[in-house]
């Protein structure tokens, strides 16, 4: 089973200095991911998510901690060595309409991974793999000339998928890749990119705030809290049976396309979230929490402890 | 029952040197006395240029009203004066928009800009409306304290609590709110919901709520209007469109969703995209995307009407009694 995992990232830990302090972005994050899953990571603004995403691609440096891709450890890697390792590791952005150069038209945009990492030998050969990544991440081929602003959000995110795939990686990171689509369109993209997980066994880290996405497209999923994981489990147990106060009111803060009926009553969490400079060493979420018990003020950060097979929680109501 | 705002046949387009935008094509709609009318679409459906043409605040040029009426409280709004629609604007319809970080200005106190908007409307001192502007900042849970901090100061949910206490400053009778939530985190956007409903409520006042989420609509909305290019096509109570949904763009819309309950294998999406306002299809808007559309459906435009209690749709498949979508296979 062992060489089945394809990453483990191992007391990931991502600190950044502030004129105020130490901001904790990422505070010891463990967790593994199988060839061909997907983890989904959930949380609100600020909970880190996005920064683990791009410390495991090493787009920005951990502080501490281990990152194993493939049975390497990467975490010393220069950036030349991973350079390399970038055809493994792709990204896809939230925003289609930045994270693309205006100038480019799709061929230069799609192609441009390709080019830069020589994976193809002549101009023609580059110029057959950009049609054919077109068809399988369905762009009409017409629009190989126009440039991005000539379309629409659902077509810019399939180019930003396109060149993700354009290096055949093993592993993509997806950054609230549909966040910026209206409902519709956002199906048309969950769909292409499960599409793509059946046929050519990609393993993605979902990254989003949405939970009725992440559900869809997760095996796995962990909940972040100011920097923490504060739950991680299969994703359908996670929805049954939420243990983490911060989950259960995360999901119930929801609000369901449904009208009368079976409609389950609210449970509204009080604050907002606190800052992430200078955190004392206690459970972050008790300020908010409705259900902490009476020694939790004065208890340390609660460590991630497997109450149930395969679920995680870091919450002092289940660890003694 | 007496109705607070009449929508009627109302048409904008906008003059661009590209051509003629066609945002809204007629639609009809009125808001009852404390009822809350969810509009939902999506991008470049036209609810936001329905906002607008309710203040009469469509930017002109490009934009045109060319026909239609909007009657609120009794009066004709697309005939008063810049007087009147001063007037109007504020003490009569609020509006709450999208984003609170560009809705605030980022160099006055927070309580100023809430004296301010009071002391447009009704005349007090400036350490009265001082003294409102804290009251009202209790009202939309922030302690009085902070009136003296800067937008910037202030988290995203909280500067948005500060844009609703200044629409509701002047106690409208109408308050529209554009996306208000769609910036904000879904705790955050649970509480300020919560907010928002609870001070219509207490006030007795009518909204009209602007959204893409389907889910927002079900939480606060009492009846529902679907806008697909600047049309409406279905509208009716929030039971009947959720419950007895009858057009195939309402169920697609639907279906499109995830479903939270169920790790469902494939959503359905809607094939296609919306068409270009430049460029509106021949016959129902939605025919070159619909699964149900027959050679009719791309000649003849549906006109909206009544099936059942207050419940309308526009869509010419309805012609054959034995019409059913998937969704909603009774029919009612």
């Amino acid at each position: 089973m062992e060489n089945n995992v394809i990453l483990e990232v191992k007391h990931l830990t991502k600190y950044f200095d502030t004129p105020k302090g130490k901001l904790h972005a990422v505070d010891d994050v463990s967790f593994s991911i199988n060839r061909g899953e997907t983890l989904g990571i959930v949380g609100e603004s600020g909970c880190g998510k996005s920064t683990t995403g791009r410390t495991i691609l090493k787009l920005i440096e951990p502080t501490s901690g281990q990152i194993i891709f493939n049975g390497t450890d990467i975490t010393k890697y220069s950036e030349r060595q991973m350079r390399k390792l970038r055809t493994d590791m792709q990204i896809i952005f939230q925003d289609p309409f930045s994270s693309l150069d205006p100038r480019q038209n799709i061929m230069q945009l799609i192609s441009e991974p390709i080019r830069e990492h020589h994976i193809c030998k002549s101009k023609e050969e580059v110029q057959k793999r950009t049609l054919e990544l077109m068809d399988i991440v369905g762009l009409a081929r017409r629009f190989v000339n126009s440039y991005p602003h000539e379309l629409d959000g659902g077509r810019r995110q399939r180019i930003g998928i396109a060149r993700a795939l354009s290096v055949n990686p093993k592993l993509i990171v997806c950054d609230e890749p549909v966040s910026a689509l209206d409902v519709s369109i956002q199906a048309q993209i969950l769909n292409l990119l499960k599409q793509l997980q059946r046929d050519i066994g990609l393993t993605y880290i979902f990254i989003t705030h949405d939970l009725s996405v992440v559900r869809y497209f997760s095996d796995d999923i962990a909940v972040m809290y100011l920097g923490q994981m504060v739950e991680k489990s299969p994703s359908d147990k996670l929805f049954e049976k939420p243990m983490h106060p911060y989950t259960r009111a995360l999901l119930s803060a929801i609000p369901l396309p449904i009208v009368g009926k079976e409609k389950p009553v609210r449970q509204l969490i009080r604050g907002e979230v606190t800052s992430p400079v200078n955190l004392p060493d206690r459970c972050r979420f008790l300020p908010r929490c409705s259900e902490c018990l009476e020694n939790c003020p004065n208890a340390k950060t609660p460590e991630l402890i497997e109450v149930e097979p395969k679920h995680f929680v870091a919450c002092h109501i289940y660890d003694c | 029952m007496e109705n607070v705002l009449e929508v009627k046949d109302l048409v904008v387009r906008y003059d661009t040197d590209d051509g003629i935008v066609r945002a809204i094509n007629g639609i009809s709609f009125s808001i009852g006395r404390e009822r809350t009318l969810g509009l939902v679409g999506e991008t470049g459906a036209g609810k936001t240029t329905t906002a607008l043409s309710i203040l009469n605040l469509v930017p002109d040029p490009p934009g045109v009203i060319s026909s239609g009426s909007i009657i609120l409280d009794g009066k004709e709004i697309l005939e008063m004066g810049e007087k009147e629609l001063e007037h109007m604007r504020g003490n009569d319809v609020a509006m709450i928009f999208q984003d609170p970080m560009t809705a605030l200005n980022p160099v006055i106190t927070v309580g100023e800009q809430i004296a301010e908007s009071v002391m447009l409307h009704e005349k007090l001192t400036k350490e009265k409306a001082m003294e409102r502007a804290k009251e009202m900042l209790e009202l939309v849970g922030i302690s009085g304290s902070r009136a003296y901090d800067y937008p910037h100061q202030l988290s995203g949910g909280m500067k948005q609590r500060v844009v609703i206490a200044i629409a509701l400053a002047c106690h409208p009778s109408l308050l529209i709110a554009d996306e208000p939530t769609t910036a904000l985190d879904v705790t955050i956007q649970a509480q300020v919901l919560a907010l928002i409903k609870e001070l219509i409520d207490n006030n007795h006042m009518s909204m009209l709520m602007i959204t893409h989420d389907l889910g927002v609509v079900a939480e606060v909305c009492d009846d529902v209007a679907v806008m697909y290019a600047g049309r409406i096509v279905e509208i009716g109570t929030a039971d009947e469109v959720f419950n007895h949904t009858l057009h195939p763009y309402t169920e697609g819309l639907f279906d499109s969703l995830p479903n939270l309950r169920q790790r469902g294998e494939e959503l359905i999406p809607i094939k296609g995209l919306m068409p270009d306002p430049m460029h509106l299809p021949e016959g129902c808007s939605f025919s070159p995307r619909c699964p149900y559309a027959t050679e009719e459906c791309h000649r003849a435009l549906p006109e909206l009407k009544l099936v059942n209690g207050t419940h309308y749709v526009a869509c010419g498949r309805y012609a054959d009694p034995s019409f059913r979508i998937r969704r909603n296979p009774d029919g009612k």
